[in-house]
């Protein structure tokens, strides 16, 4: 199924899709790699609040490369989900309503996936500059000394992503190989 | 006779190289792309292949990156030993164009120290590997090298009863893991033979390779058609979404190794198998 879906993500929506759904975003959304997620422990370990509030929000896993004169931003494509797994779980506890990544996710990330009636979206890795086509502006709202890896709200237009990982714990990266797999 | 070139000739060929490697790649990884689309068999692939062909035209036109991972800068330089470099040193030349490539170009800063985390902030230093040649003139090759797939990497030290389907099975289990974290379709190099180091620096030169050229040893040049054949037969596709493409190229090295070893490395890369190459 193809559907085109705002940000932050309902509940409803999050659970009425299914892995290998086609999904356009369209509203806004935070980026935050790994530098961003250790901070954000860091402040949530010291019982601090984050600095967005995270229920029901998207976050993309993404660092861009600097914008050219005139424009939003760079090259802006996701970058390895699993290397923010060790943060994740604490952040779907909180409310955390999507995440876009690529790659695949650990086995207690899904379980909260599930838990939390969560997704994951996966875009097209290495499709940076087509994706920033779909980014109408992005501001810099907390750790800006980490650079790339600062917390960014953008937003988003008709942002093509494909749902790898459903609130029921399917995993696409696991059943369509399946498919192909000629050992 | 001595030829002498300065210091910053070399230093404005790099910068340059920086910024094309990352906007344009190079026609026979483009060529490949054209065919994979057309082979690959899931829908799902064939539009993802059809959106990244479009992300590499956008990237050209635009100047735009092709990918936000512009890499860290590694560099092949041949030297010819009857040539002298007048000005800086050429390990500072080098630096001083990856430098100027990376602010100038809008290209992303992506290197620290590696426990620290502390940004350099201009993507320097380069890992830089030299070797010098005969004759007068100076071949580098700049290759940005992002790591997603660079993290999907192998080095195996295997044992000489390991033999080639030691080998296979090595290749294999290292795209296998690799799956959608490296961006397929990949491209992979492979070194075999050599040292620790020494096969790890060939898996990463194969990358550079011009996909026209093959191998001149026999049974290379049929191990990489059987590793290529074998690899899409894994399933993983575009994206790690299922397919029939996995990979673009397998591009194997060798060397002569020692009587108790056999190493091999597999470092892997993305789609965006960017190299820019010049003489001097």
């Amino acid at each position: 199924m193809d559907y085109h879906i705002n940000a932050p993500v309902s509940k409803e929506d999050a659970q009425k899709l299914k892995a290998g759904d086609y999904v356009y975003l369209t509203g806004t959304i935070y980026t935050a790699r790994d530098a961003a997620h250790k901070r954000m422990k860091e402040t949530l370990d010291k019982n601090e609040n984050l600095p967005f509030n995270i229920k029901g929000n998207v976050i993309y896993y993404m660092g861009p490369s600097p914008a050219r004169e005139g424009r939003p931003i760079g090259s802006a494509g996701p970058t390895t989900a699993s290397r923010m797994d060790r943060y994740t779980p604490q952040l779907l506890d909180l409310g955390l309503g999507a995440m876009i990544g690529k790659g695949k996710r650990s086995k207690e990330v899904i379980e909260s996936i599930v838990k939390n009636q969560s997704v994951y979206f996966a875009a097209v890795g290495g499709a940076g500059a087509l994706l920033s086509k779909c980014i109408l502006s992005s501001e810099v709202i907390a750790y800006e000394d980490l650079g790339t890896e600062a917390i960014r709200c953008l937003e988003i237009k008709e942002f093509p992503v494909i749902v790898v990982i459903d609130s029921k714990g399917n995993n696409l990266y696991e059943s369509a190989p399946a498919q192909f797999r000629e050992e | 006779m001595i030829r002498t070139i300065r210091a910053e000739e070399i230093t404005k060929n790099i910068k340059e190289m920086c910024i094309e490697a990352n906007h344009i790649l190079s026609k026979d990884m483009e060529e490949v792309f054209l065919q994979s689309a057309e082979k690959e068999k899931s829908a799902l692939g064939k539009q993802i292949l059809c959106q990244l062909k479009e992300n590499l035209d956008i990237a050209r036109e635009d100047m735009i990156p092709i990918c936000q991972d512009t890499g860290m800068a590694v560099i092949f330089l041949k030297i010819g030993q009857d040539l002298h470099i007048e000005g800086s040193s050429l390990a500072d030349a080098v630096n001083q164009g990856v430098k100027e490539g990376y602010i100038e170009g809008y290209l992303r800063k992506s290197v620290v120290e590696p426990i620290e985390r502390i940004n350099t902030k201009d993507n320097t230093p380069a890992v830089i590997h030299y070797e010098i040649v005969p004759g007068d003139q100076i071949d580098i090759t700049v290759a940005p090298k992002g790591f997603g797939s660079e993290n999907m990497s192998r080095i195996f030290m295997l044992k000489p009863a390991d033999g080639l389907e030691g080998v296979k099975e090595s290749i294999l289990t290292a795209v296998r893991d690799a799956g959608p974290n490296a961006c397929p379709p990949m491209v992979v190099g492979v070194g075999i033979g050599g040292t620790f180091e020494k096969c790890a620096q060939m898996a990463k030169h194969a990358l550079t390779r011009d996909l026209n050229e093959k191998p001149s040893i026999p049974y290379v040049r049929a191990l990489e058609e059987e590793m290529l054949e074998k690899i899409n037969k894994l399933g993983i596709g575009p994206g790690g979404l299922g397919g029939t493409v996995t990979v673009l190229a397998v591009n194997i090295e060798t060397y002569p190794t020692h009587i108790a070893g056999l190493p091999v490395a597999i470092n892997i890369c993305c789609h965006v198998n960017r190299h820019a190459h010049r003489i001097i």
